[in-house]
């Protein structure tokens, strides 16, 4: 009888290793891009530069790079932190290369895949073709794309992995932009509580607080911010004030007057890891953005015309909505995907 | 024995036109019989060639500016070819980009393969076409390359942040240009022109892409063989940039990047290109 003690700690240890074995298993088996069953077809050209292992290892290796800067200062992950879903938390403009400031808060790294377009301000319409912008530009990593290569083509270390990813050692601007590419629609935040209750995943249920707040968020948010990405994708002017330096969005970019302050809709997941909200992160946290939405949003040119219906600006939402879209809201938070190790630095 | 020398005279006469390139017989058009045909891209303004940064003896617009030049770079694509019956042939398109820049005199040729045929008419542009502005980044090699040509500052014409190419960049000193910041605030006293925007990639925006038609038969049509190398030689008059269609002053617009006045100064380009000889 008291054989059956060792044996059950035995069957315990047994059991705790093949767990063990089998998440180690996962980390090796190496998946691909892999569109969660509750999204829809990603958007990216995903048939022009398939996802493999090596590419999404050299892609994560570049984006965690230093060289991509001209000092060997800044890697991209330096405004795009994992743990703050990849943006820059706590920064209300990117902070760059000699402590040089942007105009615009730090985008997300996230759900990529389902994006047309890039930029607060549009202007890029490809995702292999984003990466120059903040590598050019001034206030990011000022360097020139054809330094880069010849940073890259100077390591060693590159070599074997561009050889892995791509066939030969050769390394050209398209495919270090397809391997950046392939790490970054890689980060995918598809495992929110949201993500499970809709993918019906392990009995995952909305509390009913959580349950009204969606409702809610139906009814008054979800048209721009359209689920599941929580953006529509679309560029439009949510009535801020423009600020001092005048930034005046997706105009910068396309010159028409009906474009003038129209930033693109962002999306709503992970808001609990990414303060400061709007395109210059003016607003420090959540009640700072409910209150611009039900009291100050200004009548500048091209409003959007939900935020201007029947005469009155902005959105109605009372203190118990609030509370209600708040709850609702804290289910779009995915731990796993700041988490996920797979996207950290090696 | 008159007659005789009639008879040699005439037969040497016969022999003499037969010789001359006039009355050589026109290949028949075939487009995969082809041989090399060279555009050459030679940069001049107004009377005088191109020299730069030449500050001791500055070239000077309409408006009485004094100016020097210290870069020039354009991109010139889809070569056309019209013979003189009128058959049109068109480069393929993957050896019809080319990138001139006056700082480098290699780099003035653009070198295309037609048939074999009289050619009477070219036309080209000046930029990069929308198509190939919105294509994928493997597309993208040689000039077209964004990483080709280095930073901004060392002549890059590649814009990363509303993803295109600088068709066509000048940069040069003038005095009239203001030390403030609609001027040059490093008191350097540059001007900066760069023109580009294919149009929008979803909806139509700014499009400065400009096709040129040259006719060629008033200064010598093209005649491309295969045993030789024809060459057209067009002069480019940067001076034409400011005294086109639409003569501009430096000092009202000393940098012209993304605006409206882009396409006034792209409206200009069609009076810059002019036919001087073909070297046939």
């Amino acid at each position: 009888m008291r054989y059956v003690k060792y044996i059950l700690v035995l069957l315990v240890f047994v059991y705790s290793c093949k767990k063990g074995n089998d998440i180690q298993q996962q980390i090796d088996t190496f998946l691909g891009f892999q569109a969660p069953k509750n999204f829809p077809q990603p958007i990216y050209n995903l048939a022009n530069n398939p996802v493999t292992k090596d590419g999404f290892e050299l892609g994560r290796k570049l984006f965690y790079d230093v060289r991509l800067s001209r000092n060997n200062t800044i890697s991209c992950g330096s405004c795009h932190i994992q743990s703050s879903a990849f943006t820059q938390h706590g920064h209300d403009v990117s902070h760059g290369i000699e402590d040089r400031l942007g105009t615009r808060n730090s985008p997300p790294i996230m759900n990529l895949a389902w994006n047309k377009a890039f930029m607060w301000g549009g202007g890029v319409f490809d995702l292999d073709l984003q990466p120059i912008t903040p590598i050019t530009a001034h206030e990011e990593m000022d360097e020139s794309l054809e330094n880069v290569l010849n940073k890259l083509r100077s390591a060693t270390a590159y070599k074997e992995k561009f050889k892995a990813a791509f066939g030969s050692e050769e390394i050209t601007t398209a495919r270090f932009m397809k391997a950046l590419s392939q790490f970054m629609i890689m980060c995918i935040s598809s495992n929110s509580k949201y993500d499970k209750v809709m993918r019906k995943e392990s009995n995952a249920a909305f509390t009913t607080l959580e349950l009204e707040g969606y409702e809610i968020f139906k009814d008054k948010c979800g048209s721009c911010h359209k689920e599941p990405l929580f953006t529509d994708g679309e560029f439009r002017n949510n009535g801020l004030a423009p600020n001092p330096i005048n930034d005046k969005g997706l105009y910068g970019s396309t010159l028409l007057s009906t474009d003038k302050y129209k930033f693109k809709v962002p999306s709503l997941r992970n808001l609990k890891y990414t303060a400061p909200f709007m395109h210059d992160g003016r607003f420090l946290n959540l009640d700072a953005v409910f209150q611009h939405y039900t009291n100050e949003v200004q009548a500048t040119e091209n409003l959007d015309p939900l935020l201007n219906k029947n005469g009155t600006r902005g959105i109605a939402i009372n203190s118990d909505e609030k509370s209600k879209l708040l709850a609702f809201l804290n289910t779009l938070n995915d731990e796993e995907f700041i988490n996920n190790k797979l996207l950290a630095e090696q | 024995m008159k007659r005789n020398i009639l008879y040699l005279v005439t037969i040497l006469i016969l022999f003499l036109i037969s010789c001359s390139k006039k009355n050589e017989p026109t290949p028949d058009f075939e487009e995969e019989n082809l041989a090399p045909l060279s555009i050459e891209f030679d940069n001049i303004v107004g009377g005088r060639t191109l020299t730069f940064n030449n500050a001791a003896v500055p070239y000077t617009n309409a408006k009485g500016e004094a100016f020097t030049i210290s870069m020039i770079q354009y991109f010139i694509s889809n070569v056309e070819v019209t013979t003189t019956s009128g058959q049109k042939y068109t480069v393929k398109q993957d050896s019809s980009y080319f990138l001139i820049k006056g700082s480098d005199r290699g780099t003035r040729f653009a070198k295309v393969k037609v048939p074999e045929g009289d050619y009477s008419k070219l036309t080209f542009i000046v930029g990069v076409d929308s198509l190939r502005s919105t294509m994928p980044v493997d597309k993208r090699t040689g000039v077209l390359d964004p990483a080709s040509g280095g930073s901004m500052e060392s002549g890059g014409m590649y814009w990363g942040w509303n993803s295109g190419y600088i068709f066509f960049r000048l940069e040069g000193n003038s005095n009239v240009v203001t030390d403030d910041q609609q001027g040059d605030p490093t008191g350097k006293k540059q001007f900066k022109y760069h023109i580009g925007f294919f149009g929008g990639y979803d909806v139509p925006t700014i499009n400065n892409i400009r096709k040129i038609t040259v006719d060629l038969n008033e200064a010598g049509i093209a005649r491309v063989r295969k045993d030789r190398q024809s060459n057209i030689h067009l002069f480019v008059d940067l001076m034409k940039v400011f005294n086109g269609k639409n003569t501009f002053s430096i000092k009202e617009n000393p940098n012209v990047m993304f605006g409206e006045f882009s396409s006034t100064i792209a409206n200009n380009f069609s009076g810059l290109f002019t036919h001087d000889h073909t070297e046939n």
